[in-house]
């Protein structure tokens, strides 16, 4: 049955921002749908907020807006676009959700389209805990004992049957958002509350407690004549209890007989088939009793998910691609295995003949407040993944890709400690983020398999496997390098150990491990990953290292360019940086060359096996880039695409002999190292506020005298705005220094006077080494102090003149070509009193990249990339900025929900995971725009509470106008509620929490405040107002804690009811 | 592996290629045709199923015995196989049902292996020379005696094996398949609704326990058992199993299917039994390049048009150019092309090339089995008639 001839056009939906939960997968996912079908000939129209991906480049789809995933928004879409069908299965929750409000709505009746991939009914079934419940026990298959509440007293008639410890999860929430586990009643109270409330359905399923029971998932795919296959199975290491985005996971599963692995396999199908997924790919989980072998369903996905773009990229089937085309009614048996070469079909059971393994990546450090235990609900930002063809070498691989700062099993425990027994059993206990590191360390303390398994409940086939790595740790401590002998070397090697984990057992430095492997002639070989553990030769040059013997790379006598990538997802490094590296592949290739992908982040597009001729799924440090550099031979390495994780690695290579093209490491070190930074300054006779570099704390308030506060603190030795602060007394100045850093002479602290009412400007731009054409700037809307990847901004600028914006261009080029910038390159500046300050320079890719190139329509990354192989911006016809008639906001969007408790004041510390965009002819519209598809839902009336800092006040007269126009009625503290009635306006005041009860918090959690602005400074300020954020988040009340975000809320709203939608095509076309 | 007395193993290829690794299981020297099998899971049933006898198996997963052995998952009382080729056997053991190490148990079975070898390297040699005659040796090693044993070792071409492996005598067999819950449970004697004859090529138990799950009265018999005999036991069906080497040299096995396809007694045959039910039909075998081991190969039922994802074990094919009239084609390989199913035309016999008794491997073509009972059963009101 070949496909449908009766559909010509499919909206495909994306997953909007990226969130904890929801990450890149769906750029994948969607970005693979959308090639699959435009190949097929249908008209492709995509709807996806987010700017960063690569499906929402404009050649990805025929029509693609950049809106809100929201069925308002997409219902308005539709009007305008009549697809013939919609494909709901690629953008994760979000797209289910969206499309299940647009059926309900009667929207897709309306205009006659069809759900296809799986149907409203189907959806519903999987994600209706009650309905899902009894489909399972229909076909003869356990779920957990469970009950369903839709109330604090049914919630807790459910617990009276099962006692704690239970399992509550709210329906319809991603990612676990909201769930956990109680083990008593009190924190089985607050998971409930919480739960009902981020329930869209209000609705809590209560599960008897697996924990400790195993952990399994299998990815299907069906298609609809029911031939049914199992893409991989995964097996989680961390047992039931920890969701499985934060879990540590394997494929395949390890520790299952074949009768076991068919009961699963037989069960994954048939709740599949009961469900009504009629095509495509779907995710079953499955906990199973390791005293017994009982196997229960826990849930299933009806949809391509977080797993199943992990399964694509351990055994090289394309789940998604292969499930966009069965969605048009392709069979299995007429599709091809690609990675095959076409020789095979794509109805099989990929084999594999390596060990995979994920590590999630998490990033508590920017949340201090935040509980790091894992529970069910997912907390995790980001994930690694190792291949290798053991389970040693490819769990010390993922290790470290992870980029946490270790290179294998580092201990974690300080052995000086006191309390480093209690610490360590804590940690096995209850798990948190390093639980895989203080295993280790257990070992290392002498406690047994036995002992472990008993406190974590990790099969002992991972447990052993651990240990014996810490046997061999053990065993090499105290003895130097010269004492290892080319065997052990070998069996080492063999095991995964990195020469960087070795150096440091070892005491000695990584290159004289390295040196000592390569006077032996040691080296890794390169294997393929091919669906078929070798049965069919493939000519897909997928591949990962391992100690063997045979070497299957054959690498040609091309021109390469080799591309380092992001690694894991962090705050701060994300999808953008991937869009850039894809990017670089794309021209590239274009361009002739041969292009080498190395990246170990199973989320993204680059790390497609079709993106670039060639990829190593490899980790991003020096060890692994060496081997392959030594391998291919590239003509050129790229290294500024990538983030902050190649760009250190650019010193190194450098020295080892690697041609790294564009701008040169030398070039990137004057702009990151403070001093030679300031010497450009001074030489080019620009400004940057007063600075200093401070060495003890004493130092610091005499340095802080001389510049004056308040002042912006922050480490030297870390980037991206870690542990960042603006002080704004000497007393917290001195708070600072003392609990904040540990300042030394090794590590400085560095002082930059805080311009505190400046504007920030973004810019960013390209240079082929000579001339420099201005990307963009972008006018930040929150002022100053607030990280710039937290800051929405508008392009072009909103504010500013024409004489400003020439003089940021003068300043931008003159500092390009005095760094030699040959490539991107990003200036933070600050308007202040008409100065322009420089604030930053990053001869690199931005986070703004993608979001610039949407924009203006032209790949700043693609022609980057060729001016770093030589082309002239003149060649490449690009000479002159393009402003766009029309404004486009970028609006961040923040995990607080995840997090609950803590204080979501926004500061110079980046907080953001994802970012949304919005279009519009005027800057109003387009902010309305961002604002709305940022967040869930913006109360359109009730009351609004106000609260802001002195100097925001003379702003609260427009204000109070907007939100009294809307029909908000207004509540303050004293303050700002005397500021509001001087304007003339009705005001209810309200305590602050220290003035008594009954304060503000008391209304928010009685759900008496629908809106909050609330604006605050210093950290005595700070820390007194933070219930009122953080029981706003609880509460889900919506809440801004900037004055621009208090506008922005007003402009959406007056545009919530007008929706108008364009298409970037439709847009590009007015460039001219 | 580290505190355990290392002893080295070696794998000598007829090419010349000479692995070396570690040993695992029993010292001494073995030989056979080296093949691969691409299963994720299931290595007890691979070692245990008869129709490895004499090659040595290679798996391509490289963490082998994860799960240790256990007594229920045996596919016969011995390991067949020649000898046992991996990447690396683990540390421990871990699974609820284990009862014995993998190691333990290639020890006690006296059955050699070799660890800790390329032999993702290894299959791609047989991927592109086809499977070899090999030497696995353990203990004291003389690479060249093993080298020069491979060599000499004269491929399965034109060797009957079935005669080697099946059972000295007749017997019934009441056991059920396997539960989670139960085990094998047995079936009561004399109550099974259908007497089947199951010829014992080398047979795997799972066949036999999926015909008593579908309420079989079951007799096994020996290879060499004539016609007449069988006949004479009045079975309303007759199975032809599964088995290791070359059918063509089966003369006895292929004379007495003739004659049992003169009555109108249902005939049912598995990967061996299939090619008997071919050459007795006057189709032609073959010797393939490397053949189909593994439990992922997707076969398509033509009549049906799906796909059904299958456990596959064999060398030798029916070739479907050679098909009589009276034979059609039912399922292909979705891999290869290569014929897959046959059915005759003219009689209620019809046979499959894979395994869809799976164990390992997936279930999916389990419904073969009761293709057999709908014939017995269409058979029998036939003659009520």
């Amino acid at each position: 049955m070949p496909k449908r001839t009766d559909i010509k056009s499919i909206l495909i939906l994306g997953a909007g921002p990226i969130i904890i939960g929801q990450a890149c997968e769906f750029d994948y996912s969607g970005a693979q749908a959308c090639k699959a079908l435009r190949e097929e000939g249908f008209r492709v129209i995509l709807v996806n907020s987010n700017p960063a991906t690569i499906m929402t480049d404009p050649s990805m789809a025929d029509a693609t807006y950049i809106e809100p995933v929201e069925w308002k928004t997409v219902a308005r879409i539709i009007e305008e676009e009549r697809p013939d069908a919609l494909l709901p299965t690629m953008g994760g929750q979000t797209a289910l959700n969206c499309a299940l409000d647009l059926a309900k709505h009667g929207i897709l009746d309306k205009f006659s389209v069809e759900m296809i991939g799986a149907n409203a009914d189907a959806i519903d079934k999987a994600e209706d805990r009650e309905r899902f419940d009894k489909a399972m026990k229909a076909i003869g298959l356990s779920t957990p004992n469970s009950g369903i509440a839709h109330s604090m007293e049914e919630a807790s008639q459910v617990a009276d049957q099962f006692g704690f410890p239970c399992i509550i999860r709210p329906s319809f929430t991603m990612g676990g958002s909201g769930g956990g586990i109680a083990y008593n009643r009190e924190e089985f109270e607050t998971i409930c509350r919480r739960g009902l409330d981020l329930s869209p359905t209000n609705e809590l399923l209560i599960d008897e407690s697996l924990i400790g029971w195993k952990e399994f998932e299998m990815e299907v795919v069906r298609d609809k004549k029911d031939n049914c296959i199992i893409v991989c199975a995964i097996e989680n290491l961390d047992p039931m209890g920890i969701h499985t985005g934060d879990s540590i996971t394997v494929a395949p599963a390890q520790t299952l007989t074949d009768k076991e692995y068919q009961i699963m396999r037989n069960a994954s199908i048939k709740v599949l088939r009961e469900i009504g997924v009629e095509t495509g790919g779907s995710n079953v989980q499955f906990a199973v009793s390791p005293k017994d072998g009982r196997l229960i369903v826990i849930e299933m996905n009806p949809r391509v998910s977080r797993s199943s773009a992990l399964a694509s990229k351990a055994t090289g089937f394309p789940i998604a691609r292969v499930a966009a085309k069965l969605a048009v009614g392709y069979t299995l048996d007429e599709l091809q295995n690609e990675i095959t070469g076409g020789a095979t079909p794509a109805s099989f059971e990929p084999s594999i003949d390596y060990v995979v393994t994920k590590i999630p990546r998490f990033a508590f450090e920017k949340f201090n407040q935040a509980d790091q235990s894992l529970t069910t609900q997912m907390k995790s930002v980001g994930e690694v993944m190792a291949i290798g063809r053991t389970f040693q070498e490819s769990m010390q691989k993922a290790l470290r890709g992870l980029e946490v700062g270790v290179s294998g099993f580092d201990p974690k425990i300080d052995t000086g400690d006191e309390d480093f027994a209690a610490t360590l059993y804590n940690q096995l206990a209850e798990a948190g983020p390093d639980r895989i590191w203080y295993l280790a360390d257990a070992f290392r303390q002498g406690m047994s398999c036995e002992e472990i398994f008993n406190i974590t409940k990790i099969d002992p086939w991972f447990l052993v496997q651990i240990e014996d790595l810490i046997v061999e740790e053990n065993r090499l401590q105290g003895s130097n390098l010269t004492s290892v002998d080319e065997k052990t070397l070998y069996r080492l090697k063999r095991k995964g150990f990195a020469d960087r984990r070795l150096a440091d057992i070892l005491s000695c430095t990584e290159s004289e491990v390295r040196n000592l492997r390569y006077g032996f002639g040691m080296h890794p070989v390169y294997k393929r990953v091919d669906t078929c553990a070798a049965e069919f030769s493939t000519e897909t040059a997928y591949m990962y290292s391992t100690y063997e013997e045979e070497c299957e790379a054959e690498p040609s006598n091309k021109d390469k360019i080799l591309v380092l990538g992001g690694g894991p997802n962090r705050i701060g490094q994300g999808i953008e940086f991937d869009y850039c590296c894809v990017h670089a592949a794309l021209a590239m290739r274009e361009d002739g060359y041969e292009t080498i992908m190395v990246n170990c982040n199973p989320e993204t597009v680059s790390t497609d096996y079709d993106t670039s001729d060639r990829l190593f799924f490899e980790p991003v440090t020096l060890e692994d880039v060496l081997e392959i550099v030594r391998l291919e031979n590239p003509k050129g390495v790229i290294v500024q695409f990538g983030g902050q994780t190649p760009l250190k690695l650019a010193r190194a290579l450098e020295a080892e002999g690697v041609p790294i093209i564009g701008t040169t490491p030398d070039a990137i070190d004057r702009a990151e190292d403070r001093e030679r930074f300031q010497h450009m300054i001074e030489k080019l006779d620009l400004l940057q506020p007063l600075n200093a570099t401070a060495r003890s704390a004493d130092e610091a308030v005499e340095l802080a005298k001389k510049i004056g506060y308040p002042l912006v603190v922050r480490p030297s030795y870390v980037l991206g705005g870690r542990a960042m602060e603006i002080v704004y007394k000497e007393d917290e100045l001195r708070h600072y220094m003392k609990t904040a850093v540990q300042v030394s002479d090794d590590s400085p602290v560095l002082l930059d006077f805080f311009l505190p009412n400046a504007i920030e400007m973004d810019v960013d731009a390209v240079s082929d080494g000579d001339k420099v054409v201005i990307g963009a700037i972008m006018q930040h809307i929150e002022q100053a102090g607030i990280h710039s990847g937290d800051s929405a901004c508008s392009l072009p600028p909103y504010s500013l003149s024409e004489s400003v914006q020439d003089e940021m261009r003068e300043i931008c080029k003159k500092m390009a070509r005095e760094l030699g910038v040959r490539g991107l390159m990003n200036v933070q500046l600050a308007l202040q009193d008409d100065k322009i300050y420089v604030i930053e320079v990053n001869p690199r890719a931005s986070r703004t990249i993608p979001f610039v190139s949407k924009c203006i329509g032209v790949s700043l990354a693609k022609i980057a990339a060729r001016c770093m192989v030589g082309q002239t911006l003149e060649d490449q016809g690009f000479t002159k900025e393009i402003i766009p008639p029309y404004f486009s906001v970028k609006e961040a969007v923040f995990p607080f929900n995840k997090f609950p408790g803590i204080d979501p004041i926004l500061g110079p510390e980046m907080k953001s995971t994802g970012e949304v965009m919005g279009v519009g002819t005027t800057f109003a519209e387009a902010y309305g725009k961002a604002e709305l598809g940022a967040s869930d839902e913006i109360p359109s009336k009730g009351s609004a509470f106000v609260s802001v800092r002195e100097r925001d006040k003379e702003q609260i007269p427009a204000l109070a106008k907007s939100l009294v126009a809307l029909g908000f009625k207004l509540v303050a503290t004293k303050g700002t509620a005397a500021t509001i009635e001087a304007a003339g306006f009705d005001v209810q005041p309200v305590n602050k929490v220290k003035e008594g009860r009954p304060h503000i918090v008391d209304m928010i959690k009685s759900d008496k405040i629908n809106l909050i602005v609330n604006t605050t400074e210093g950290r005595q300020a700070i820390s007194d107002s933070s219930t009122i954020r953080s029981s706003a988040e609880q509460h889900r009340v919506y809440y801004t804690t900037t004055m621009a975000g208090g506008s922005a809320v007003c402009e959406a709203l007056k545009f919530a009811g007008d929706i108008k939608v364009r298409s970037l095509q439709q847009l590009h076309r007015e460039i001219t | 592996m580290n505190s355990q007395t290392y002893r080295e193993a070696v794998l000598a290829l007829a090419d010349g290629t000479i692995f070396r690794g570690t040993a695992i299981g029993a010292d001494g020297l073995s030989v056979g045709e080296v093949v691969f099998n691409t299963a994720l899971t299931g290595y007890q049933e691979i070692l245990t199923d008869p129709s490895y006898a004499r090659q040595i198996v290679t798996l391509t997963y490289p963490h082998i015995g994860n799960v240790g052995v256990n007594t229920e998952d045996e596919e016969s009382d011995a390991i067949w196989a020649a000898g046992l080729v991996i990447r690396d056997l683990p540390l421990l053991a871990s699974n609820f049902r284990s009862q014995q190490s993998l190691d333990e148990y290639l020890k006690t079975k006296g059955i050699l292996g070799i660890a800790d070898i390329d032999t993702r390297k290894l299959t791609r040699i047989l991927r592109q020379t086809g499977a070899q005659s090999g030497c696995i040796m353990a203990g004291d090693i003389d690479v060249h005696k093993a080298s020069q044993a491979a060599r000499e070792f004269s491929g399965l071409k034109g060797m009957d094996l079935a005669k080697e492996v099946t059972t000295g005598v007749t017997y019934p067999w009441q056991e059920h398949s396997w539960t989670l819950a139960s085990g094998h449970q047995a079936h009561k004697s004399g109550e099974g609704k259908y007497k089947v004859v199951a010829y014992d090529y080398g047979v795997k138990r799972n066949i036999l326990r999926m015909l008593v799950d579908r309420d079989c009265e079951l007799v096994v018999v020996p290879a060499q058992t004539s016609a007449e005999e069988v006949l004479a036991m009045q079975p309303d069906g007759v199975f032809l199993s599964n088995g290791p080497g070359d059918p063509e040299p089966c003369d006895y096995a292929i004379k007495a299917i003739q004659e049992i396809l003169e009555t109108q007694i249902p005939v049912f045959g598995i990967c061996l039994g299939h090619q008997l039910l071919a050459l007795a039909s006057g189709a032609k075998t073959m010797k393939m390049k490397f053949g189909h081991h593994g439990a992922n190969h997707p076969v398509e039922d033509i009549e049906n048009n799906v796909v059904m994802i299958t456990s596959q074990n064999h060398g030798f094919a029916v070739d479907e150019g050679s098909l009589p009239e009276n034979l059609i084609a039912t399922h292909r390989s979705l891999f290869d092309g290569s014929l897959q199913g046959i059915h005759r035309t003219d009689k209620a016999a019809f046979s499959f090339q894979g395994h869809p008794e799976a164990s390992p491997g997936p279930h999916d073509a389990a419904s073969l089995f009761d293709h057999f009972i709908d014939l017995m059963e269409v058979n029998r009101q036939g003659l009520a008639e």
